[in-house]
């Protein structure tokens, strides 16, 4: 057992976890926060996608123990006192969404990209950096829409 | 009209919880002492059990239980079944391998579950599966479709030791079904003055339906009651109530509630019975304590029912004139190793009556030949059988197309259906439609005319262009039960069921036995109550999903939310109006006749006077001013068998630059046009249109099941290998447009529109890639490597 203590969502927490516990299943086991999805089991999906330390990382790659120290960010963080993020509310205008399960992960790669690439982003850019990021839903066409459309917001 | 309501692009009501991580999905379900189950699946894809020694895994840590297919069986738990009985053309019915939850005796397929290991964790779970030693002895297997009636072939079932005696002699080892449609003689006649034949072979490949949440259960018992309630990712709780317990008998119907939470996407895989369902509850019951399972991705890509997997030949009859005389179908379908539930329907009755299309052929034959091979089961994936055939028949008429020298929108147009209704010579008969309407307009957007400017353009850059069209017809909503569904062999009623309750306050309740799991259920129905009694969607709420507060059902899938849940829905409003008007009228003592819904308000016709639905309501229930003859209560219940089947169509164009140095194919134009009669939310329906045609250039461009030949091993199980589209995948342009011709067969005019781009988009898109690359030598997927390929056959041919 090792015990893993980081800041998720503004909270620091501590959590007794098995060594081989990944870090998607302590915060979906252990911290109820089942917002991250499990999507694949070879990091292709990008429905388990979190924040850590800023960063956008797949949480099934990751063992919790690595997160020890850090701070993580999940889809629960981003609406703040009851108010939609930007790109929780583009994501709902442009029909972004069909199933959910995928759009977890879209929202924080999206919050990502707009981190990294800034707040106008033409399609091509949005089409390619979602290459990490799989949904049979929405076909993307609307994904990429909503995340144009919140990245201007934010 | 209300603002909220029918036609009106409502966002979506349920889309708060998805974007905030609040959705609830099965996996999300955690029941206090809850245990978790793995499964011992086969590594051998034909293989004889001979021995499983459990001592070590029996005393791993924290292991419960490890459950049996024998220890099943002698429960008196059965087998899975198949839902819908085929019979062949000698008459003989199918031939149906036993399918136990847990095998016994014998593995067909790799991934088959085992034994199910119960353990206080996943990991713990886990752990011990490693421990456990099962003894095989491999057999050969056969994966390959074009393999299974080899006469070398390996049997995946033994139906000689059944006794089974077959009136015309032996029929090959791994044949489930030879079933014929339409009149043989009457297409051989038409052949026989035919001017010109056309004939074409193609391969329908295997794909996966990979919904992004993998199935998961939570299943438990409570002793006292003796009742089951099981969580579960299903598109149709209350079918697999039934099956559950009126056919494999796990638990009593009346005492087990069946809760499909959030559904993370389904595409048909999870319509379905599967053994993990079963062994969960018998092990709830078992170890006394809630039981859950969550499939990983490797185990989805071994365990959800395949789709497609056909090979086909098919022949086209022309007169002189180029009009279409007769079409003759040759396909062999593959089941895998066991029928999964609706596995017999979808080369069948979903494949053959779609092959008339939107075209008027005097005489159809089809022969569909079913098998076994050591593969996972197949079943329906979006389309199910309607894209086999559309891809069939849309490749026919382009390929003839070429090789009669003519136009092919001209002759599509030639040939099309142009009076409703129409009986095809393949049982379906077709309510209404504008084929004509629908070319035209597709050919207008994607600027049909102006391609060879672009083909030249693309030439200059080296790259060569291409523009393919196909024109499809869907089927939804199978109906009505008893002249479809009873009499072609269907084990249960195609209706749906729905209850409109108005509260006391006079908010709405919508209680609905369709299944949403992505296609915006709780919006499109809000809106038609909305729409009903002009008050906004927010104070309605749509349930479905939970076998104790929606009193029965059908799911959903095959596209029949549209045609037949909204029916339900509308028909117990139709009742529900009724009895608000009654009221209204005793209330305010006018005539039932005169009362009109005006924006929220019953009111008397051309008068001032007028009640809102929440003042009726309360008048309902409080019962204070009610005469006698009238029922307390204002909720009502409705069924509704439609009369029809519905039938979208549209006409899609898809434009191709392919490059000849890579064989990369990237798809600059799509342009599709949809007829799905009266549209509810354009919004939401413009999105199926989106994910469809997404999952067709898919199973086009990229997707494929490869199992190894030699050792049976399923080769694509990951998505490593599998090859999903993705963002990048997307047409560079893509346009969409409606056109509507109401369905008579339903009272809001609907259609349905799940999955049309799957179905329409394969044979645009191939059309369009032959076309560029000259050769029609092509099979799906189109990967970079076959497009290459064909390529060079075509260069060796023009230097020979």
């Amino acid at each position: 057992m090792t015990t893993v203590a980081m800041t998720v969502n503004g909270k620091a927490v501590s959590v007794d976890s098995e060594d081989r516990a990944l870090l998607v299943e302590v915060l979906r086991e252990k911290l109820n926060l089942t917002g991250t999805h499990v999507g694949c089991d070879t990091s292709q999906c990008g429905a388990c996608v979190v924040l850590v330390d800023g960063v956008a990382v797949k949480s099934c790659t990751m063992l919790a123990a690595q997160a020890d120290g850090s701070t993580v960010e999940t889809i629960e963080s981003l609406a703040k006192n009851g108010e939609l993020h930007p790109m929780q509310v583009a994501f709902n205008e442009n029909h972004g969404l069909q199933c959910g399960f995928c759009t977890p992960g879209m929202i924080m790669t999206a919050v990502d990209m707009v981190r990294r690439r800034g707040k106008t982003l033409d399609d091509t850019t949005i089409r390619h950096e979602l290459e990490g990021n799989i949904c049979r839903c929405t076909g993307y066409v609307n994904i990429v829409k909503a995340i144009k459309a919140g990245a201007a917001r934010m | 009209m209300a603002k909220d309501g029918i036609g009106a692009s409502v966002l979506r009501k349920e889309d708060r919880r998805f974007t905030t991580g609040q959705g609830t999905y099965t996996d999300d379900v955690n029941r206090p002492g809850q245990l978790h189950a793995v499964f011992v699946r086969s590594p051998h894809a034909h293989a004889t059990i001979k021995s499983v020694d459990l001592t070590a895994a029996r005393a791993m840590p924290g292991v419960v239980a490890i459950h049996t297919g024998e220890e099943l069986a002698e429960g008196g738990i059965n087998n899975l079944i198949c839902g819908w009985g085929i019979t062949s053309k000698d008459g003989t019915p199918m031939k149906m391998g036993p399918y136990p939850p847990l095998a016994i005796g014998k593995v067909r397929f790799v991934g088959q579950p085992v034994l199910a290991v119960v353990a206080e964790s996943r990991g713990q779970a886990e752990d011990a599966a490693h421990a456990v030693e099962v003894d095989y002895d491999i057999l050969p297997s056969v994966t390959r479709l074009a393999d299974a009636l080899n006469p070398d072939a390996p049997a995946v079932h033994h139906f000689e030791a059944d006794g089974a005696v077959w009136e015309h002699g032996q029929p090959p080892k791994n044949l489930i079904f030879d079933w014929e449609l339409g009149d043989a003689k009457a297409t051989d006649q038409a052949f026989a003055k035919a001017k010109h034949v056309v004939k074409i072979d193609v391969v329908n490949n295997r794909t996966v339906p990979s919904a992004m949440e993998a199935r998961a259960v939570v299943a438990e018992y409570a002793s006292a009651g003796e009742h089951f309630t099981l969580w579960n990712t299903t598109q149709n709780p209350h079918l697999l109530r039934v099956v559950l317990s009126a056919f494999i008998n796990v638990a009593p119907e009346h005492k087990l509630r069946i809760i499909a939470p959030d559904v993370g996407g389904g595409f048909g895989s999870k319509i379905f019975t599967y053994s993990e369902e079963v062994v969960c509850l018998w092990s709830a019951k078992a170890t006394g304590r809630p039981v859950k399972w969550a499939s990983s991705r490797s185990e989805a890509f071994l365990t959800d029912a395949h789709g497609r997997d056909h090979i086909t030949t098919a022949e086209m009859a022309f007169d002189e004139n180029h009009k279409m005389l007769g079409l003759k179908v040759d396909t062999i379908a593959n089941l895998g190793a066991y029928m999964s539930l609706f596995a017999s329907l979808i080369p069948t009755y979903l494949y053959g009556p779609l092959l008339s299309g939107q075209y008027a052929i005097p005489a159809i034959h089809c022969n569909v030949r079913a098998v076994y091979t050591n593969t996972v089961p197949v079943d329906a994936v979006r389309g199910a059988g309607r894209p086999e055939a559309t891809y069939v028949l849309e490749r026919l008429i382009e390929t003839a197309a070429r090789e009669l020298g003519v136009d092919r929108a001209e002759l599509r147009r030639k040939n099309f259906v142009r009076t409703f209704p129409y009986q095809t010579p393949v049982l379906w008969q077709y309510d209404s439609g504008d084929y004509d309407g629908l070319l035209d307009s597709v050919l207008a957007k994607a600027d049909w005319n102006g391609f060879p400017a672009r083909k030249a353009e693309s030439a200059k850059r080296g790259k060569l262009r291409g523009i393919g069209l196909s024109c499809y017809i869907e089927a939804c909503g199978v109906a009505p039960s008893s002249a479809v569904g009873g009499a072609l062999g269907c084990g249960v009623g195609m209706w749906e069921m729905a209850e409109i309750k108005v509260n006391p306050v006079g908010t709405v309740e919508v209680f609905v036995g369709t299944l949403g799991h992505g296609q915006g259920h709780e919006t499109t129905y809000a809106q038609i109550a909305a729409d009903r009694f002009g008050i906004p969607i927010d104070s309605i709420s749509v349930i479905e999903g939970d076998t104790d507060k929606v009193q029965q059902g059908m799911g959903s899938y095959g596209s029949r939310t549209a045609g037949n849940g909204t029916s339900a829905v509308s028909k117990a409003l139709d009742k529900v109006e009724a009895k608000a008007k009654k009221i209204a009228a005793h209330l305010l003592e006018a005539s039932e006749d005169d009362i009109k819904i005006e924006d929220g308000n019953f009111v008397i016709a051309g008068t001032d006077k007028k009640l809102t639905l929440t003042e009726v309501a309360l008048a309902a229930y409080a019962f204070h001013k009610l005469p006698t003859d009238i029922e307390p209560g204002l909720d009502e219940k409705a069924y509704f068998d439609p009369v029809n089947l519905t039938y979208p169509a549209g006409a899609f164009v898809c434009e191709v630059e392919v490059d000849p140095a890579t064989g990369t194919t990237e798809i600059v134009n799509f342009t599709a046009v949809d007829d799905f009669g009266n549209v509810i939310n354009p919004m939401i329906v413009e999105g199926q249109v989106h994910g469809g045609v997404i999952h067709g250039i898919g199973q086009a461009l990229l997707e494929e099941v490869v199992y190894d030949p030699d050792s049976g091993q399923l080769m694509t199980g990951s998505y490593n290998d599998y090859c999903m589209p993705r963002a990048d995948n997307l047409p560079t342009n893509f346009e969409l447009a409606f056109q509507v011709t109401p369905s008579p067969s339903n009272p809001l005019g609907v259609k349905g529109c799940g999955e049309a781009g799957a179905i329409g988009a394969p044979p645009a898109i191939i059309n369009a890639i032959t076309d560029a690359i000259g050769t029609n030598d092509l099979q799906m997927p189109a990967t970079a490597e076959k497009v290459w390929r064909a390529l060079q056959g075509v260069s060796a041919k023009n230097a020979a």
